[in-house]
């Protein structure tokens, strides 16, 4: 039906005609605007709308590109969206298109965009992104799966062995593509030796998943129900992200323990990751210490970015945390929709078997079959909800928490820094006091020993001083980069997400369409 | 107060339950207006009518629920009307479930922003208008189906209820009389398995019976299920409008280079949304209030069925009594008469169920018919809507993943 019409090109700062969308009828009678992006400005582009209005009824304007067959929609919606496929001839309108700047790697620094069309966009796209990529040096070739799950021992001593797999081509690494097996315990114990290296430096290094003891004793004790082969599959899929984010790490890459731990066959086992182990109680007493020093720590901010950034990421932890709860919702109500939609799929078989007209008892059935196939994209839906959304956002969570722990640890630099110049200060007054003091016998050796102990300190402050602002430069740059990495990541993900939504919709309409001259055909 | 403006086509849909109930000129009833008080809803009943029946051609006037109660139950309990399937009364107008959730929101005002309260109270006032549509929708088809009803619609208590036009002190029924009908109902079903232990001659009615019986069992579980699947799919509808206000509070809290990517993701959850009530709206609509209906219909013709039956049984009970007179010679005359009578009664049910049960058929089979073909129309036109908004968005994101490319080469 042509009545339908490919959406024109929106400027962010419109929304679409809701309503009418609804009716299906005139899909966007709303404005369109142009898009001129200037990232020369150091502000962030605005974007200027230049407003163009499209009469739908009216002659399409040039820009538009027309869709009338509803697969084309979404066939080319699919395509621009999988950046991996090889460059494709952008689908232009009929008519003639308006001159269109030509982006090439060479004039990246000043893009402009004076495209009209949606189609342009496709070209530009992906050798921007390419160049940006390397420009920030975060692509790195390396490549990391976990994967084969494979229980090992029996009984309370069991555990699941998954196989990490790295393909490589970095000349650190022995072999370009190598395997090893590791168990969880051995994940939990690299991000702590890690942990220890690089946070207080102010290296935001990715947590590693939970524990659950629940989960894991299933699986121990053996029950081969669909949970446990959940959780096993959840806790597979998170280790894989983990390791992932880990090497995506610039700095962490480098590091011994982490080659270690992906190459070497045999490891040996971090016994102290173990909550009861006594390296696990030193663990719960230190972080009640810490949770005690930051509340008496007040510390004079004199860069404002810090505390700008701590509200941030204090409000983004807030939100993520309602938003991760409203997305397990969704989860566990899908769930129950697909359940429910099974159900009614047997019941309206039932109902079509015992009525007794021919056509409509055909009718029926049918739609029990069209009601169960919908019940399975439900049940994938639901799983795609999941994997997709929820996990990233409980990484997120958790990601968080391992910034603030950073900001604190900067907290705890500038505390030292100021002891030591608290120090410092008591030494002179010292010195200045055995200056005056009258006892010459004791007082040149008592002098010297200060006068050591002031450079001491000295030195000390010195350090500390350099450390704080070492550190407070590495938090920059990694809070860039979170930044950025939490940008990719989310956008990664709706893309997917949306890809894996157009495909349920695709079916939906093919079951229906299936469906609809059965139900016609009832006489 | 909530005042529903329903004339007589706005509820095609339901009406569409009972195809066939073609208005003829001869007498025409519809809910014209409905007005929803404190714990009551007041319906004006509208008649146009060329019968001489009718003091005027054109009168309208005021009822209320229990008035339809009234009506039904008078058909039910008139032995001239046996032979005939009564139409099923219309269920309690039910607002209870809608003004629990209206006033949770109310308590819960402070807990969320005010997009969020503003939009939730939004939808929960549209449920309220939606409930109440359907209560004023199935007293009509209620009124509809026996003004369309050769005999019934002849009935002196329906003449009187569509015109007096004062309150036809219609009390509820008190504790007693509740206990009362307990007690009937369950001698009638007890009765019902003793009778449906006889087996009919008839192989029509041998096999409406088998069939009803089923069917109705059938149509019960499948209306019970519809209803689960529906509620379902509001639950999910109401999470993706709580994810995309989440969404939305994200985005305006973001710095702003990320800001442009959330904002659109909370339209799409919107939109989502509005599909999703939409979609469970309209299964509720043709799936299951169709199905929830004949629920109803199937069990006025098993009951249609059940006083056959019992009329059988007493025209059977009536020629042994009248073999025992004659055997014994005595009260032979009034054995006679008993017999004639039980046997006149059963012929007289019989014919009309015949027919009854053929109509009932012929209904079920179109209603279905038209129920399946729109529901199918409408999901599919809501599977491409969705798809289009997905496109929508799928663009927006790519022009954004731009501009996001071209900024963070400032930063």
């Amino acid at each position: 039906m042509a009545a339908e019409r490919e959406p024109p090109p929106l400027g962010d700062a419109r929304q679409p005609d809701l309503e009418e969308l609804e009716d299906g009828e005139d899909l966007f009678t709303s404005t369109v605007s142009t898009l001129e992006s200037s990232p020369s400005s150091p502000e962030p582009a605005s974007l200027p709308a230049e407003d163009i209005s499209t009469n739908s009824n009216g002659p399409k304007p040039a820009e538009i590109i027309l869709e009338d067959d509803r697969e084309d929609l979404f066939a080319e919606a699919t395509e621009e969206v999988s950046l991996d496929s090889p460059e494709r001839e952008p689908i232009l309108s009929p008519e003639p298109t308006p001159a269109i700047t030509p982006v090439t790697p060479t004039t990246l620094v000043a893009p402009r965009m004076e495209s009209k069309s949606i189609a342009a966009p496709v070209i530009f796209d992906r050798s921007r992104e390419e160049i940006e990529e390397e420009a920030n040096g975060d692509v790195f070739d390396i490549e990391i799966n976990v994967s084969d799950p494979e229980k090992v021992g029996d009984g309370m001593n069991a555990y699941m062995a998954y196989r990490v797999t790295t393909k490589t081509a970095l000349p650190m690494f022995n072999k370009n593509e190598f395997s090893v097996k590791r168990r969880f315990s051995d994940f939990l114990g690299l991000h702590s030796k890690l942990a220890t290296k690089y946070m207080h430096v102010g290296y935001i290094v990715p947590p590693a998943p939970e524990k659950s003891i629940v989960g894991m004793t299933k699986v121990k004790v053996g029950k081969e129900d669909s949970s446990s082969t959940e959780f096993v599959e959840k806790r597979r899929a998170a280790l894989e992200r983990y390791l992932q984010r880990t090497v995506k790490h610039p700095t962490l890459l480098q590091d011994p323990d982490l080659r270690q731990f992906l190459e070497s066959s045999e490891l040996p086992r971090a016994v102290n990751t173990q909550a009861l182990s006594g390296a696990g109680i030193l663990r719960m007493v230190n972080k009640a210490a810490d949770a005690v020093n930051k509340m008496t720590i007040k510390m004079n901010e004199s860069d404002a970015w810090f505390e700008e950034k701590q509200q941030q990421f204090e409000n983004l932890d807030q939100q993520l945390r309602k938003l991760h709860a409203s997305v397990e919702a969704l989860v566990c109500h899908r769930k129950e929709l697909s359940a429910n939609t099974a159900a009614f799929a047997k019941s309206a078989a039932m109902l079509g078997n015992s009525e007794d007209h021919t056509a409509l008892s055909r009718a029926l059935s049918q739609l029990a079959e069209v009601e169960e196939k919908i019940d399975q994209l439900h049940q994938e839906q639901a799983f795609a909800d999941f994997y997709m959304f929820s996990e990233l956002l409980g990484d997120y969570i958790r990601l968080i928490a391992a910034v603030k722990g950073v900001f604190d640890h900067r907290m705890k630099c500038w505390q030292k820094w100021q002891d030591a110049q608290v120090t410092l200060q008591k030494k002179r007054e010292a010195e200045a006091k055995l200056q005056l003091a009258n006892k010459p016998d004791k007082l040149q050796q008592a002098k010297d020993e200060i006068k050591e102990e002031i450079e001491e300190w000295e030195t000390k402050v010195q350090q500390g001083e350099r450390d704080f602002e070492q550190i407070s430069k590495t938090i920059r740059k990694e809070v860039g980069r979170f930044e950025r990495e939490r940008v990719r990541d989310f956008k990664t993900v709706i893309v997917k997400y949306l890809e894996s939504l157009v495909q349920t919709q695709q079916q939906l309409i093919k079951y229906w369409e299936a469906f609809l001259p059965e139900a016609k055909a009832i006489a | 107060m909530l005042r529903g403006f329903c004339g007589g086509g706005s509820f095609v849909s339901l009406k569409a339950i009972n195809v066939d109930l073609q208005t003829d000129a001869a007498l025409q009833v519809d809910i014209s207006d409905a007005l929803s008080e404190r714990d009551k809803v007041k319906f004006t009943v509208h008649t146009k009518s060329s019968l001489p029946n009718f003091k005027q051609n054109e009168f309208s006037v005021v009822r209320q629920h229990e008035e339809f109660i009234w009506l039904h139950d008078s058909f039910v309990e008139n032995e001239d009307y046996a032979g005939y399937i009564i139409p099923p009364a219309p269920p309690r107008p039910d607002f209870d479930a809608s003004r629990e959730k209206l006033q949770k929101l109310g308590e819960g005002e402070g807990s969320m922003t005010k997009e969020e309260f503003t939009k939730m109270k939004q939808e929960l006032e549209a449920e309220y208008l939606a409930i109440f549509k359907k209560t004023v929708a199935m007293h009509e088809v209620f009124l509809c189906r026996v003004a369309a009803h050769p005999i019934l619609r002849k009935d002196l208590n329906f003449h009187v209820f569509l015109e007096y036009n004062q309150d036809l002190s219609v009390r509820g029924k008190n504790k007693k009389e509740k206990l009362e009908d307990f007690f009937k109902n369950m001698v009638k079903s007890a009765d019902g398995v003793i009778v449906s232990g006889v087996k009919d001659v008839d192989d029509f009615f041998e096999h409406e019976r088998t069939f009803l019986v089923e069917y109705h069992n059938r149509v019960k579980d499948a209306s019970a299920k519809s209803d689960k699947m529906t509620r379902s799919h509001k639950n999910v509808a109401d999470d993706y409008n709580r994810i995309g206000s989440s969404l939305y509070t994200l985005g305006t809290q973001d710095s702003t280079e990320i800001f442009q990517l959330y904002c659109h993701i909370p339209l799409f959850y919107f939109s989502q949304q509005k599909i999703e009530a939409r979609v469970s709206a309209d299964e509720d609509l043709k799936l299951s209030d169709l199905l929830k209906y004949y629920l109803r219909e199937s069990q006025a013709a098993k009951d249609l069925l059940y006083r056959r039956s019992r009329s059988l049984v007493d025209y059977e009970n009536a020629n042994k009594a009248l073999d025992k007179a004659r055997a014994k010679n005595k009260d032979v005359l009034q054995a006679e008469t008993t017999q004639q009578l039980c046997c006149q009664k059963f012929e007289k049910i019989s014919e009309s169920a015949k027919q009854e049960l053929i109509d009932f058929k012929t209904r079920r089979v179109a209603a279905f018919r038209k129920n399946l073909v729109e529901l199918a129309e409408l999901e599919l036109k809501h599977a491409k809507v969705t798809g289009i908004y997905f496109c929508f968005h799928f663009r927006q994101l790519l022009f954004h993943r731009i501009i996001e490319v071209g900024l963070e080469g400032t930063l």
